[in-house]
């Protein structure tokens, strides 16, 4: 049996470029850009201070209130300045700058690659390994792990999810840490489901890969209550929401969290953080990201030290190839254009797409045909097309009325639309409406 | 490859790629669907279908290039095979025995009034082929409804003015002749299947029609919802009257075989500018025209009533878009 989620959804072409190339790690950057918002939530306030010496996995910004995350030290140098910069965001956002010197790692970090699959910790010790060794979503939301590891009072965890989807097109970074880390992912799946309390986990898998279905499904059989859930290939199933659904058949309710469905879901990335972070005492200070593009020379997954510009990860890819018309961080669906190439990668940075300038510009858009596309394809069960005008006409009332804020904003609308209009755009600016006017009320 | 050059990036929001479906493929999409339908009334009417469908098709477009040029001075879109499209059904819609300037007159309709007032396509209410067609059929009732006979291959022949099978049982009926009497004298099932009947230039095989239909499903163009919704009230609603008296009432299959049934549900009921986005709106418009259908067809004063069913249901798409609405996922059931 395969599953899905029901409503909605598309299917791009895969154009997994680089899911047969394995991780290779990158050398560490002379230089990195250790923005102090990389999660959600509240920016991390530095603790070092110019002409400070730092080691590798050493604390350089603590977490500021609940949902906010510690940054450690990717590489170790000096600390050269905390300026202001544009970021893979489009924001200019606080940056602490580390020069580095030599790879020297805090003495607490075991950086051998055994596979520890004792968990020794008490699941309130687990907790705090992952808040202070800074664990953020690695899916793209970054959310900060360690608040989806409590169970709110009154709510019960049934099920933990691992997500190793990936239905982005071009990235292949979950794919290849699946292959390649799948031991200390089981033992990750342990190590949450043990802090959770919860009896069992599923790992919800597109069937478009199936090396990692087979390999996962194997392990799986000497971890009972760890099941492999095979998914039909369809966009946005990465989607926290539509994940549930396709595993479970449960639905979050509208305004609730999974928790409410009784599900707690991390990405594969995370899973794997999870276990390094507990079983190695290593900090989040480096993750897979997959560079790749259709004339990119060398499709690669690269082992990156967070904070690396952008420029560094493409020159070991080949370079920017000649008729480059878009650099995206991120996977072509919900992906963000950067602006400069010296921008850092981040925690939340799964990959680095080059779109040759043929694929760059939109078309113009032309009258709604009313075909109602956007509609079958919305997976919230929204209307584009009306939001769209909604928006254009600042109808706040009707916009909030039409569940506009329900939008996950994974774009099959626009992807969709034969008249190419851009529904997204307009209902990104809709919430926006919709925010400002709820914060005025207030 | 030289990373050193300072490169000019574009900047946009998600999502960066596209299905590459456009407004033109729907409108080509359609009119390839209408092929198997065009060659047989080719071969049934000869040389006059294509002139028909020829001059609609110039005429249309040439009104759309002309309002848009002059008039409105929009965004030129004649190439968008949308008004082609309009074209060719309402050439499919008249005889193809019918003058070319009142040809001429049905398109400038269809089009000026009925597409291009309301702003041009995806604004206007109702469908622009079948506001041209109404409005030909009201001006000039008797050039309408003189039905030129199957030629069936004969191409160059001269048509003979006969009546379409519908028209037939309707006279008949209003005579005091039973169905039985009737029956005998009507092309045989297969016929009105295949396409030797006299009627309207594209609705005489249904086949051809159907067999369009299903390109159209395959290519995601139309779903089942509309065709199929009208073809299957029509037979239940006739096949209820037929059980009731069947002297009275011909049987559910004539009905849906008959006249511009197959031509109404599958091309112009499917017309996504004036019919409701949701499944569940298209299934309620789909009933609506296949009741108000045989209500004209079995007790009105006209032998067929697709198109003004069609038309009549296009004005309450806006209630049904606005009330059927997708359920927002999470939302208590």
């Amino acid at each position: 049996m395969v599953y899905t989620f029901p409503k909605g959804g598309i299917h791009p072409p895969d154009t997994k470029l680089a899911a047969a190339e394995s991780i290779t790690t990158l050398a560490v950057p002379d230089m990195v850009y250790m923005p102090v918002s990389q999660h959600l939530g509240v920016p991390a306030k530095p603790i070092v201070a110019r002409g400070d010496e730092v080691k590798v996995g050493a604390k350089i910004a603590e977490a500021s209130g609940f949902v906010s995350a510690f940054i450690h030290a990717p590489v170790s140098g000096t600390v050269q300045k905390i300026d202001k910069m544009m970021c893979a965001s489009g924001f200019y956002q606080d940056v602490i700058v580390i020069k580095t010197n030599g790879d020297v790692w805090e003495e607490t970090i075991n950086r051998t690659d055994e596979v520890i699959s004792d968990i020794s910790l008490s699941a309130e010790e687990i907790r705090t390994k992952v808040l202070e060794n800074g664990i953020v979503g690695m899916g793209g939301a970054t959310f900060p792990s360690h608040v989806k590891f409590i169970v709110p009072d009154g709510k019960k965890a049934e099920e933990l999810i691992i997500n190793g989807v990936e239905c982005e097109p071009y990235l292949s970074s979950d794919h290849r840490l699946m292959l390649e880390k799948a031991e200390e992912i089981f033992v990750g799946i342990e190590i949450i489901k043990k802090a959770i309390g919860v009896p069992v986990a599923y790992v919800g898998i597109e069937k478009n890969k199936p090396d990692a279905i087979e390999l996962f499904s194997t392990i799986a059989e000497k971890h009972p209550t760890i099941t492999v859930i095979p998914l039909e290939v369809k966009y946005p199933q990465g989607g926290e929401k539509q994940l549930i659904k396709a595993v479970t058949g449960k639905e979050v309710p509208i305004g609730g969290l999974p928790i409410d469905a009784g599900s707690i879901v991390h990405n594969v990335g995370t899973v794997f953080a999870v276990y390094e972070a507990v079983q190695k005492n290593k900090p989040l200070i480096e993750r897979v990201i997959t560079v790749t593009g259709k004339q990119v020379l060398q499709q690669s997954n690269f082992l990156v030290r967070i904070g690396t510009p952008v420029q560094q990860l493409i020159d070991a890819a080949g370079g920017v190839p000649e008729d480059t018309g878009k650099v995206i961080a991120g996977g072509p669906m919900m992906g963000k254009t950067i602006t400069s190439l010296n921008a850092p990668v981040t925690k939340g940075t799964s990959g680095i797409l080059m779109m040759p300038s043929t694929e760059s510009k939109r078309e113009e858009m032309a009258n709604c045909i009313r075909c109602g596309k956007c509609i079958s394809v919305c997976c919230v069960g929204v209307e584009p097309y009306l939001l769209m005008s909604l928006a254009e006409h600042e109808m706040v009332d009707e916009l909030q009325e039409h569940a506009v804020m329900q939008c996950i904003e994974c774009g099959s609308c626009s992807f969709s639309c034969p008249a190419h209009r851009p529904l997204l755009d307009y209902i990104r600016l809709g919430k926006n409406i919709v925010r400002e006017h709820t914060k005025k009320k207030k | 490859m030289n990373t050193s050059v300072k490169k000019i990036f574009t900047v946009s929001p998600s999502p960066h790629i596209h299905s590459e479906g456009s407004i033109s493929a729907i409108m080509y999409g359609v009119l390839i669907a209408l092929i198997p339908a065009f060659a047989m009334s080719l071969y049934v009417f000869g040389l006059g279908a294509l002139v028909v469908t020829a001059t609609a098709v110039v005429s249309c477009m040439l009104f759309e290039w002309l309002i848009q040029r002059f008039l409105i001075q929009g965004k030129l879109t004649v190439f968008d095979g949308s008004a082609a499209l309009t074209g060719v059904l309402l050439a499919f819609n008249v005889p193809s025995s019918l003058p070319l300037w009142m040809i001429v007159v049905g398109s400038f309709v269809a089009i000026g009034i009925g597409k291009m007032s309301f702003g041009g396509l995806g604004q206007n209410p109702f469908n622009p082929a079948l506001v041209g067609r109404v409005f030909l059929l009201m001006s000039f009732p008797v050039q309408m409804t003189q039905w030129p006979q199957p030629l069936n291959g004969d191409f160059f022949a001269d048509a003979v003015s006969g009546a379409t099978p519908l028209a037939f049982v309707k006279e008949g009926l209003s005579k005091g002749d039973s169905i039985s009497d009737i029956v005998p004298q009507l092309p045989h099932m297969f016929q009105m299947l295949t396409g030797g009947i006299g009627g309207s230039l594209g609705e005489v095989s249904a086949l051809a029609l159907i067999i369009g239909g299903l390109y159209m499903l395959y290519k995601k163009i139309i779903t089942w919802h509309i065709p199929v919704s009208i073809l299957l009230t029509m037979f239940l609603f006739t096949g209820v009257l037929n059980l009731v008296d069947s002297q009275e009432y011909m049987s559910p299959f004539f009905h849906i075989f008959a006249g511009g049934a197959m031509l109404g549900a599958i091309f112009m009921a499917t017309d996504m500018a004036t019919s409701p986005m949701s499944p569940v709106g298209m299934l309620i418009y789909g009933v609506g025209i296949g009741v108000i259908t045989i209500a004209i067809r079995v007790f009105g004063s006209y032998p067929e009533g697709i198109s003004f069913a069609i038309l009549i249901m296009n004005a309450t798409v806006p209630i049904i878009n606005k009330n059927v609405r997708p359920r927002v996922f999470g939302a208590k059931k």
